[in-house]
């Protein structure tokens, strides 16, 4: 009876993590704008060197994504019909593994990540998971 | 509702796929636990690790529960709405076949508890693939790069 205490016990457990889980992704968080992006070097902002493109007048969409990484792709399409949609908003794509250093000092722990930078490179807004358009778009709306 | 244009490839994949192989395993998995300790808990384990083996060293065309779902479960079904790459499931297939792997040498090596740990957690696994299409081995995989080169 004891392998049948574990499988429910495994069942109940995992699927009130799936719960939480699905409840919090995608879900544009504030970012406190005074410890806001800090890097390692002290940096208070993120810069047009450090995420390879240049910032957006408006704002900047940073994704950060990895290989094994089921929505990182449906990601991308919002991020890239957002900037597409809304004036001056940027969207850069960053590979995870590629640039560890810059992963572990803005502390990302899940692919896909979306920093939503206002126009100095200030972090504002982040969302682990498949973040929803409407959510994108009125997060941008919110950086004024 | 919108079909996709897209053909099935093996790289490019129905997600419906891996999630249906996840609740097979998850049946699999969580009667090899309930009778972890008999020939039947141990027959299942070795039926599943030879699966994994399939699925992530020769690929998730030749894994059988993907075979399934293609022969008789895609068909009865609508096309999917849109494919995703065969990379993620596949590197969960790693991920599983390591632990149901360690969990079968560990029971011929007469540890047990430590097999009943490792399929514990291949279950759930398992379970919030299949439950959730959550893959937390994909998950795993950036927290293990970020340690794995730190320091």
């Amino acid at each position: 009876m004891t392998g049948v205490s574990i499988v429910l016990a495994i069942v109940i457990l995992a699927t009130a993590f799936g719960l939480w889980h699905r409840s919090n992704s995608g879900r544009m968080k504030t970012v406190d704008i005074r410890t806001a992006g800090t890097t390692e070097h002290g940096d208070a902002i993120l810069d047009a060197q450090t995420i390879g493109v240049d910032l957006g007048t408006r704002a900047t969409l940073v994704q950060f994504s990895s290989a094994f990484c089921q929505p990182c792709r449906a990601t991308r399409q919002i991020l890239i019909e957002v900037s597409g949609m809304v004036d001056g908003v940027a969207h850069v794509d960053i590979d995870a593994e590629a640039n560890l250093d810059l992963v572990r000092a803005l502390d990302i722990r899940r692919t896909p990540t979306v920093l939503v930078l206002d126009e100095v490179g200030r972090i504002r807004r982040r969302a682990s998971g498949l973040p929803r358009k409407v959510d994108v778009i009125a997060a941008l709306g919110q950086l004024d | 509702m919108t079909t996709t244009t897209e053909v099935c490839t093996r790289e490019r994949i129905d997600p419906r796929g891996p999630r249906f192989g996840g609740a097979i395993t998850t049946v699999v998995l969580a009667v090899a636990l309930i009778t972890m300790g008999t020939p039947v808990g141990s027959v299942l384990l070795t039926w599943q690790v030879i699966v994994f083996a399939l699925g992530a060293f020769v690929g998730l065309w030749a894994q059988p529960y993907g075979w399934v779902f293609r022969a008789f479960v895609a068909p009865r079904i609508s096309a999917p709405v849109e494919l995703e790459a065969a990379a993620p499931p596949r590197f969960a297939q790693l991920v599983g076949f390591c632990f149901v792997a360690f969990a079968l040498a560990a029971i011929f090596l007469g540890g047990t508890l430590i097999a009943t740990v490792a399929v514990a957690i291949a279950l759930a696994a398992a379970f919030l693939n299949a439950a959730f299409n959550f893959c937390l081995g994909c998950e795993v995989f950036l927290l293990a790069k970020r340690l794995s080169f730190s320091g």
